[in-house]
């Protein structure tokens, strides 16, 4: 490269000031919030406050992870929060009960195991969801969509709507770890924050350092083109859906932990939330770009939003409505930004004379 | 009437259209006649579709006038043009397959009771007589998508006839109709004649247009070289001033001598969605480092062909060897491994992710390379990248910037450096020219050159006859998805390949036998 861009002087200038503002956009967003509420709510900034806090954000951190890449795959999956109501079910279900072959006796599973079997559900879900959009051609709206509502009446079904109590687990069977995973911490941090730090960085890296994560963007960027440079746009495809079903069953298995019970209800209306820490974080919702740190991120914007309104004191139907308000600006300035960008990379094309 | 006789309808000035990176006219002029068929023809690009567009309003001119009857127009949208008695048909259909044909005829003009209520019967009556005209049998309430591209097509030409257009503009019409489909418009052009309008008809189907024009005019590259009568024109005389007396400068410059076979396609053939067949029974062989032009009118199957070589339609029938070992392999990323690629016609759609950057769209296909395992290594990404945008001279101020903010021929440029970075034996390349400036078409045609001196074999399809002729060191003429001849470079001639490029479509194609015999030697 002789022609490296010099520096375009006067507008140019301040247009590459604003660019990187608009990129940033997001986390400006997340420390304008955590000052705010650090000084408008008392206790905010306690210790305890934030261990809490950032227990909640995990939750939809994880299921936005997975969210984030399907969204660039150019699909949508609506699943997820019906995933982890199943999860949480089948979790339960295991530390209670077993498996029963019906001969009189039973498996019974410890923590590890029940983990595995709940993330393989977790994960076969998810292939359902893959096999429908890849190999019945439904629409991803309408395959996950269907989903959503098998998921959640197989957990209903699980225990004829009630909850299974009392997750403790028995020491017996090697179970009664399975608390630790939603209670325990590890150098004081919460295991949950250390598994979405696992999670967050294994998404990432996938995302900027595999051809896996290169062919996600790709075909959600222009499929036809993938497909003809040679990508397998189908193996893709089920690839995003079963990480979406493997976050969704952490979920699962994080909450039923933490509150020491599975309710089948559980996760209803998570995959919105997920969507907007998605789009919040600079994901488009036609495919082809995003960023895994911009959607923890978003995550983080919204767990923080809503925990501190609800320290403030303000009432939940305002906190819906601001929490609208910002996915609402994120987006509208997310299209600015996408503006500037272009307009930008074509000027550094026409001041080469070309 | 005598030619000349006919009044002048409307009259460009001095037209010309940039487009960014192109100037698609350069102070054209143009007279249509009215009660008359004027012929537009010259290559792919030379600005016959661009005229028009700035006569149907799609387009404006950046300078120059439009005239009708003497006054200066300037029509803002098709709208406005179609006010002033301008009906065109566009190339690429614009209809709603999921309409009706009656729908779809009156799309924005719906006969309505009150302005509110559709008037179904009206429309359906309108059509019904429309289809009369046309001598086609098409019922006014059948969906669109259900019909054959050449039916289609009938439709398209119905909305404009139902417009009572003054002047109707065809941009090649008869693409997809069949030799009895062409009769039937010819009649439906004379009749329109008599009623005094006036019809510009574009084709690349030379016959024809002798046959049924009035008068000719030649663009080449967005200049007129060529606007007379059509008394006394023959196909000589419309090659000339297409192509011009001085060849474009992509000759060959050095004699390499060709390799053993590479590669040879036996029995190809695809079935067409709606029936028959969209490439039938093809079969060709390549030799390293010869390049091989494929030429032939629009829809005579040549891209399918090479999507059936890159493994794109899974359907597909027919055998192909590279390096003599069958190529069983049927997924495209199994065949790019096996040293095929393809640089397919439309970049937009087929060649690039716009939105990713200009190096991840240059390594989609071969990523592996940097890959150890899972991981990738992206300096060594990054480096390859930057060998490949200077061996092609690449014209980019950052690698990060979107593959979209590039012009055309640089954009061309990165597909091409995509399937480069495969290692490829056989080159496919679909329309390699299409829609970028004569400078990067140069450069692009030396690369060719150049990486056929290196073993390579190139297989291209172009409909441009000029490029044909000056790259190709042996050329194939296909028609209808069938080889309709096969010429060494030395035998092959202008009028030779077009005759071979009619087979089976023109309305009175000239002795198809003695051609096919002269083919095939």
């Amino acid at each position: 490269m002789t022609a490296v861009a010099t520096n375009p002087p006067g507008s140019a200038g301040t247009q590459g000031a604003l660019l990187l503002l608009l990129k940033a956009r997001t986390f400006i967003a997340l420390i304008l919030v955590f000052a705010f509420f650090a000084f408008a709510a008392p206790n905010f900034l306690s210790t305890a406050n934030m261990v809490i806090m950032s227990k909640h954000v995990a939750l939809n951190a994880f299921l936005a992870i997975g969210m984030t890449f399907v969204i660039i795959s150019g699909g949508i999956d609506l699943s997820v929060g019906s995933i982890v109501g199943l999860c949480g079910m089948v979790a339960g279900w295991l530390v209670l009960y077993g498996v029963n072959p019906g001969l009189g006796w039973s498996i019974q599973f410890n923590t590890l195991e029940i983990c595995l079997i709940v993330i393989l559900v977790g994960v076969a879900v998810g292939a359902v969801n893959g096999l429908l959009v890849t190999k019945l051609n439904v629409a991803p709206f309408i395959a996950t969509l269907g989903t959503l509502y098998v998921a959640r009446g197989l957990a209903l079904l699980s225990s004829d709507g009630a909850t299974f109590p009392n997750l403790g687990g028995n020491p017996e069977y090697g179970s009664a770890s399975f608390r630790l995973i939603g209670a325990g911490s590890f150098l004081g941090i919460p295991i949950s924050i250390w598994m979405l730090v696992a999670v967050g960085c294994l998404a990432a890296y996938i995302a900027r350092r595999t051809p896996l994560g290169r062919f996600i963007y790709a075909v959600g960027g222009n499929e036809r083109g993938a497909a003809l440079s040679g990508v397998k746009v189908n193996r893709i495809k089920m690839f995003v859906y079963m990480f979406s079903g493997f976050c969704a069953a952490l979920v699962g298995l994080i909450i039923s932990s933490q509150l020491v019970a599975a309710h089948p209800a559980t996760g209803e209306t998570f995959e919105l939330n997920a969507i907007a820490a998605a789009v919040l974080g600079g994901t488009s919702m036609s495919g082809g770009r995003g960023r895994i740190g911009g959607t923890i991120v978003g995550a983080f914007v919204i767990g923080v939003l809503s925990d501190g309104l609800v320290m403030m004191g303000v009432s939940a139907f305002w906190q819906t409505v601001i929490k609208g308000l910002v996915i609402i600006a994120a987006v509208v300035v997310d299209q600015a930004q996408q503006r500037l960008q272009a307009r930008v990379a074509l000027q550094a094309q026409a001041a080469l004379g070309k | 009437m005598e030619p000349g006789q006919h009044p002048v309808g409307l009259q460009i000035r001095g037209g010309t259209k940039v487009y960014p990176g192109t100037v698609a006219l350069k102070a054209a002029d143009f007279d249509l006649r009215m009660g008359a068929v004027n012929v537009l023809v010259g290559e792919n690009g030379a600005g016959k579709s661009t005229m028009m567009k700035v006569i149907a309003g799609v387009e404006r001119l950046t300078e120059g006038r439009i005239l009708m009857e003497g006054e200066e127009v300037s029509f803002h949208g098709t709208e406005d043009a179609a006010r002033h008695g301008i009906g065109i048909v566009f190339q690429e259909l614009n209809l709603f397959p999921n309409m009706t044909v009656a729908e779809n005829i009156f799309i924005t003009r719906e006969r309505t009771r009150l302005g509110i209520d559709i008037d179904k019967a009206a429309q359906r009556e309108a059509t019904r007589a429309l289809m009369a005209r046309l001598e086609h049998d098409i019922d006014p309430d059948t969906p669109v998508g259900e019909l054959r591209v050449g039916q289609q097509q009938i439709v398209e030409i119905a909305k404009s006839l139902s417009q009572d257009a003054k002047i109707l503009i065809l941009d090649e019409p008869t693409s997809a109709l069949s030799a009895s489909e062409v009769e039937i418009l010819f009649r439906v052009i004379a009749d329109l004649k008599r009623n005094g309008v006036g019809i510009v008809y574009i084709s690349h189907r030379l016959e024809e247009l002798i046959r049924i024009g009035d008068y000719i005019t030649v663009l080449r590259d967005g200049v007129v070289t060529g606007s007379r009568p059509m008394a006394g024109v023959d196909v000589g005389w419309i090659v000339r001033n297409m192509i011009g007396e001085a060849s474009k400068d992509f000759a060959k410059t050095e004699e390499h001598a060709f390799g053993p076979e590479l590669f040879r396609a036996e029995g190809v053939s695809l079935a067409r969605p709606g029936g028959g067949l969209a490439v039938n029974d093809v079969s060709l062989s390549l030799r390293a480092g010869e390049i091989l032009g494929i030429y032939g009118l629009m829809g005579a199957g040549r891209s399918e062909f090479l999507e059936c070589v890159i493994g794109r339609h899974s359907h597909a029938t027919g055998r192909f060897f590279v390096e003599g070992r069958p190529l069983t392999e049927r997924s495209v990323a199994g065949r790019i491994e096996r040293g095929i690629a393809l640089i397919p016609e439309d970049r937009k759609q087929d060649g690039l992710v716009e939105i990713l950057s200009i190096r991840e769209n240059m390594t989609l296909s071969s990523l592996w390379d940097f890959t150890r395992v899972f991981h990738m290594n992206l300096r060594a990404e990054k480096g390859a990248v930057g060998d490949f945008v200077r061996r092609l001279a690449i014209k980019i101020a950052s690698d990060e910037h979107p593959v979209g903010s590039l012009s055309g021929g640089n954009q061309q440029k990165v597909v091409i450096g995509k399937a480069l970075m495969t290692r490829p034996k056989v080159l496919l390349m679909d329309e390699p020219s299409r829609g970028i400036d004569i400078g990067a078409k140069a450069e692009v045609f030396r690369t060719m050159r150049k990486l056929a001196a290196e073993g390579l074999g190139i297989l291209f399809v172009t409909s441009d006859l000029d490029e044909v002729m000056s790259l190709s060191d042996r050329i194939i003429v296909m028609s209808d998805g069938r080889i309709t001849g096969e010429f060494p470079r030395e035998e092959a001639t202008e009028t030779r390949l077009v005759a071979a490029s009619a087979v089976g479509h023109a309305p009175d194609a000239p002795h198809p036998e003695t051609l096919q015999a002269e083919a095939r030697p």
